[in-house]
């Protein structure tokens, strides 16, 4: 087990540096950081003075050498409109982002897994026909979509639900009497941005858990269950279940990260202050520091869960531990 | 013997065509066969069909700019209802829009700008993803190491932050867009065909091929890619969709396509205000108009990947 | 008094492609079986055998539909039962044991789970009984140190292993009737001795029944005493193993037969000629027909009955009817 999580962490090691190397790569090759400022029509002296700040005027080995430098000692830049770390920023919005995520999380999967089982269970059916048509809706209709009919459902026309920001409640780090009461305040507001958000995901984690049931209901294993005389409810409840779940489950810890990262749309249209508009923010601030930032910050995020998605389902299925 | 076995031959031959003769009929879906060809047709037919123009404003009757602004002439009419409305007319459908550009126009053009950049953009990157998987899954060694670990760091992005990093320094443009689409979605390709090539180089035929000193260049032309077609073909159909929803992801949050380009996702970010006054038509039909272009990709692509896959009828 | 387990005149057919193609994969099965009798289902693979072990037990997947027939155990029809009543059936008084070790048991729960659960649903054992009563179990199966194995999961041990832990659940239940499909198919052959010394022992001392599927003629003439020969969902072909080795009635049996490898002799192997049919499209008359040597006119048009012979054997062909009249 220790070496199956030493081999797992330097894969990820390996994975998080070829991530920021892409990183540097692409955004030199395609394009160029300044690009942005130089729309405004800004006087030839100023670009200059912003190439040599960020120090685009040195030779590239000694630029990438100098980004991973920083990047080691945890600086991932500093915004340009704000002038602070934009680490400190994206740590000042993530509990925004996470009470979302987590909330569109638990929606896709109340909708995702128990549909898709019932799908699964009543395969070529009605019921099955009716999950499909769910599942493909929630995977075409964009989120923004999604949020803006919502919007003039519940916000415009009835009225009943705040259209935008958080609300008042927020979560600050220096004090811990914000940290509890902040996931539990202010759900109206959540209400419309999470079913947004929740909606696209629903619909994959429907499909992941349909397919993942089918092909346990299928296995000889589950046959044998049955052919033992366990009652049906107790197959799909005790075996079927379990096998089914892991699958689903990579998956939908994967997708509450994801969630966080791709809110950005939803963020920008219900004005919700998490990390995802602060990508808005660089993006019409002209800040590419603050883009940048925050899209390592997520990539750092992102290999991080799976590392640790891999160890735990190392401890969830011996299998894997072994096999690799 | 010979001609029993010959018969028995023939038996299955007959059964098995009449069999994919069978399910080709009856299976294809119609309903979005019919939405692509309509929305094709729209953007194909864009400048014959249109009834204005998609960038100046209409041309308003002077009872209009009296109903309106109690003047006797006046440059447009904004914000127009459908027709259905008491003040909607026929000569615009669908309505106009804040700056009195006919709706039903920007909808057609829109769907010229939604395709040619979903699809162009998916083109490329699944001509250069299904190249490196070709090439990781056939050479092995450290082109595959390489290759893989490569394509692996690049999933570990999700599509859309990474798209968003990309057009932070390439700016709005079209073309920008489809070099982003085509950076982005290139390692879904060549995940997909390295698992497949790594089948197809122990397969008889490519091993025969091998022994019999064909080239690897060759190899790699004659069986390798044809033979990944398929698969690359169902990724291409499910990817057009997702890259639909970038694009407009990226116009909605202004680095896609600039205006006055009549992209829907920018039609949707532009009449975010509007909306809050009750005029929900116009965001409405942009949004709608791209979830039927994604959902008939979409059902077209499972179609695809059934009829590509018989192993996969119930999934 | 009613045999322990009797199929009558059994056809389930699939139905493919919403209804246009009909597999008959089993078209017509007889056959009956008393209490401590093992009797053997032999043919080559697709034939029906594993679609009748399904339909015994009345776990036929969706797209199959058993259309008409009898099946009887202790007298009781089976055909007339609901789905609940029908569990209590299986494990309880038929059990099953499938064809790949590796892939019938639950890879996420303990060997003790698994082999306690038909002891726990059908004969309510519970807490210490029930512990002993898998020990037992494990230990008539021969696992090594049981006690420990048993909190083992299913990928720790080796698939001979694995299928003696088959074994161990599938007599959990206390069952009349053990159906095993094919049970050392996939055992390496040094073990498949071993596993079928293992099912004589435990049949006779617990005095159970035993279907046996198999296509090997090697291993039938080792467990079984009585044989049925299924071709394209018939059976073609039922009498004792005596008199199926020595004096095979039906030509598939023949053929069967001339196709074992034989020590000693440097004759060409007998090959069968043709494939097996389409269960979709079956050929007129006989479906054996297209690759019987001693195939006549009457075979293409008419589809022959069951004969019933002198020594309790029977048989679907029209040839030993043929033979007797002409010689008579």
């Amino acid at each position: 087990m220790r070496k199956y999580v030493l081999l797992r962490g330097f894969y990820s090691l390996v994975t998080l540096w070829l991530l920021v190397t892409i990183i540097f790569a692409m955004v030199r090759l395609t394009g160029d950081p300044v690009a942005m400022k130089g729309e405004i029509g800004a006087d030839a002296t100023y670009l200059e003075r912003i190439k040599h700040d960020w120090g685009l005027d040195q030779p590239v080995y000694w630029q990438y050498t100098g980004f991973i430098g920083n990047l080691l000692k945890g600086d991932f830049g500093h915004s340009f409109e704000k002038s602070l770390p934009v680490r400190d920023i994206y740590f000042e919005r993530l509990p925004n982002s996470l009470k979302l995520g987590f909330a569109a999380f638990v929606i896709s999967l109340a909708l995702g897994v128990p549909f898709g089982m019932l799908s699964a269970l009543k395969v070529n059916t009605w019921w099955d026909n009716a999950g499909k048509m769910i599942a493909l809706l929630g995977l075409s209709m964009p989120g923004f979509f999604v949020g803006l009919v919502l919007i003039i459902i519940f916000g415009v026309q009835l009225g009943w639900l705040p259209v935008l920001g958080k609300g008042s409640s927020a979560f600050v780090w220096s004090n811990p009497a914000t940290w509890a009461p902040f996931w539990f305040r202010d759900w109206p507001h959540l209400a419309m941005p999470a079913f947004a958000l929740g909606w696209y995901f629903s619909g994959a984690m429907l499909r992941i858990t349909r397919s993942g049931m089918l092909d346990v209901l299928g296995s000889d294993y589950i046959k044998l269950v049955r052919l033992k005389g366990v009652p049906e409810r107790m197959v799909v409840a005790k075996h079927a279940l379990k096998n089914s779940l892991i699958p689903v489950l990579t998956f939908a810890g994967l997708n509450l990260l994801i969630m966080v990262n791709v809110a950005v749309v939803i963020e920008v249209i219900f004005n919700w202050p998490g990390v995802g508009q602060l990508l808005y923010d660089g993006l019409s601030n002209r800040d590419f520091p603050m883009v940048q930032g925050v899209v390592l910050m997520s990539g750092l995020m992102i290999v991080m869960l799976n590392f640790v998605i891999d160890v735990l389902y190392g401890y969830v299925d011996p299998r894997i531990r072994l096999s690799r | 013997m010979a001609t029993i076995l010959g018969r028995a031959t023939e038996i299955g031959g007959v059964s098995r065509a009449a069999r994919r003769s069978y399910s080709w009929v009856r299976e294809i879906p119609l309903v979005p066969l019919l939405l692509v060809t309509v929305l094709v047709l729209a953007a194909v037919l864009a400048p014959v069909l249109a009834p204005h123009s998609h960038l100046d404003p209409v041309k308003p009757t002077p009872g209009q700019c009296q109903a309106k602004y109690g003047m006797a002439d006046c440059p447009y009419v904004d914000n127009m209802p459908p027709f259905w409305f008491s003040q909607g007319t026929f000569a615009t459908p669908l309505g106009t829009d804040y700056l009195g550009r006919d709706l039903l126009s920007r909808l057609m053009y829109g769907a010229r700008i939604s395709l040619v950049v979903a699809l162009t953009g998916t083109l490329f990157a699944g001509a250069i993803g299904t190249l490196l998987g070709v090439l990781a899954g056939y050479m092995g060694k450290w082109w595959d190491q390489i290759i893989m670990r490569v394509t692996d760091a690049w999933l570990t992005l999700p599509s859309l932050v990474f798209a968003i990093l990309l057009s932070s320094v390439r700016g709005p443009g079209v073309w920008n867009i489809v070099l982003i689409l085509a950076l982005v979605f290139w390692s879904r390709y060549s995940r997909a065909v390295r698992g497949e090539v790594l089948a197809l180089r122990e397969r008889e035929f490519v091993r025969l091929a091998e022994i019999n000193g064909v080239g690897k260049l060759k190899i790699i032309r004659r069986h390798l890619i044809p033979n990944v077609m398929n698969t690359v073909m169902v990724l291409f159909s499910l990817q057009v969709g997702v890259a639909v929803i970038i694009e407009a992801s990226l116009s909605f949050l202004g680095v896609g396509v600039p205006p006055p380009e009549p992209s829907w996702g920018l039609m949707m970010a532009q009449e975010r205000e509007s909306l809050m006054q009750g005029k929900w038509w116009l965001a409405v039909f942009p949004g709608i108009c791209i979830t039927m272009l994604v959902l008939s990709a979409n059902m077209l692509g499972d179609w695809l990947r059934v009829r590509l896959d018989p192993q996969l009828r119930n999934r | 008094m009613p045999p322990l387990l009797r199929v009558d005149d059994l056809r389930a057919y699939y139905f493919g492609f919403r209804g246009t193609r009909v597999v008959k994969a089993i078209d017509g099965v007889s056959f009956s079986l008393e209490a401590g009798e093992t009797f053997g289902l032999v043919g080559e693979s697709g034939c029906g055998k594993t679609s009748t072990c399904h339909a015994i037990v009345r776990l036929l997947p969706p797209s199959a539909r058993i259309v008409s027939g009898r099946i009887e155990l202790e007298g009781e029809d089976l055909l007339g039962k609901s789905q609940t009543e029908m569990r209590q059936i299986r494990g309880r008084r038929i059990a099953t044991i499938l064809q790949d070790p590796m892939a019938s048991l639950d890879p996420l729960f303990s060997i003790y789970d698994q082999v306690a659960e038909p002891a726990y649903y059908h004969r309510a054992f519970r807490g210490r009984r029930l512990r002993q009563r898998v020990k037992e179990l494990l230990s008539a199966v021969r696992i090594p140190s049981p006690e420990r194995r048993m909190k083992d999961l299913p990928h720790q041990m080796s698939g001979g292993m694995r299928q003696r832990i088959v074994g161990a659940i599938a007599l959990a239940g206390g069952p009349q009737v053990i159906i095993a499909d094919e049970p050392t198919t996939n055992l390496d052959v040094t073990i498949q001795l071993q596993y079928l010394n293992l099912l004589k022992d435990l049949q006779r001392a617990s005095g159970v029944a035993l279907i046996f599927v198999t296509h090997n003629l090697g291993i039938v003439a080792k467990m079984c005493d009585k044989v049925g020969v299924m071709y394209a969902g018939k059976i073609v072909e039922m009498q004792s193993v005596r008199g199926l080795f020595y004096n095979p009635r039906h030509p598939y049996t023949r053929a069967l037969l001339d196709s074992i490898p034989k020590l000693g002799t440097k004759d060409p192997l007998y090959v069968i000629p043709g494939q097996p049919p389409d269960l979709s499209r079956l050929p007129a008359g006989c479906s054996f027909q297209p690759r019987c040597q001693s195939a006549m006119e009457r075979c293409r048009v008419e589809e022959p009955s069951e004969q019933h012979l002198d020594d309790a054997a029977t048989t679907r062909c029209w040839l030993p009817l043929h033979e007797a009249t002409t010689r008579g």
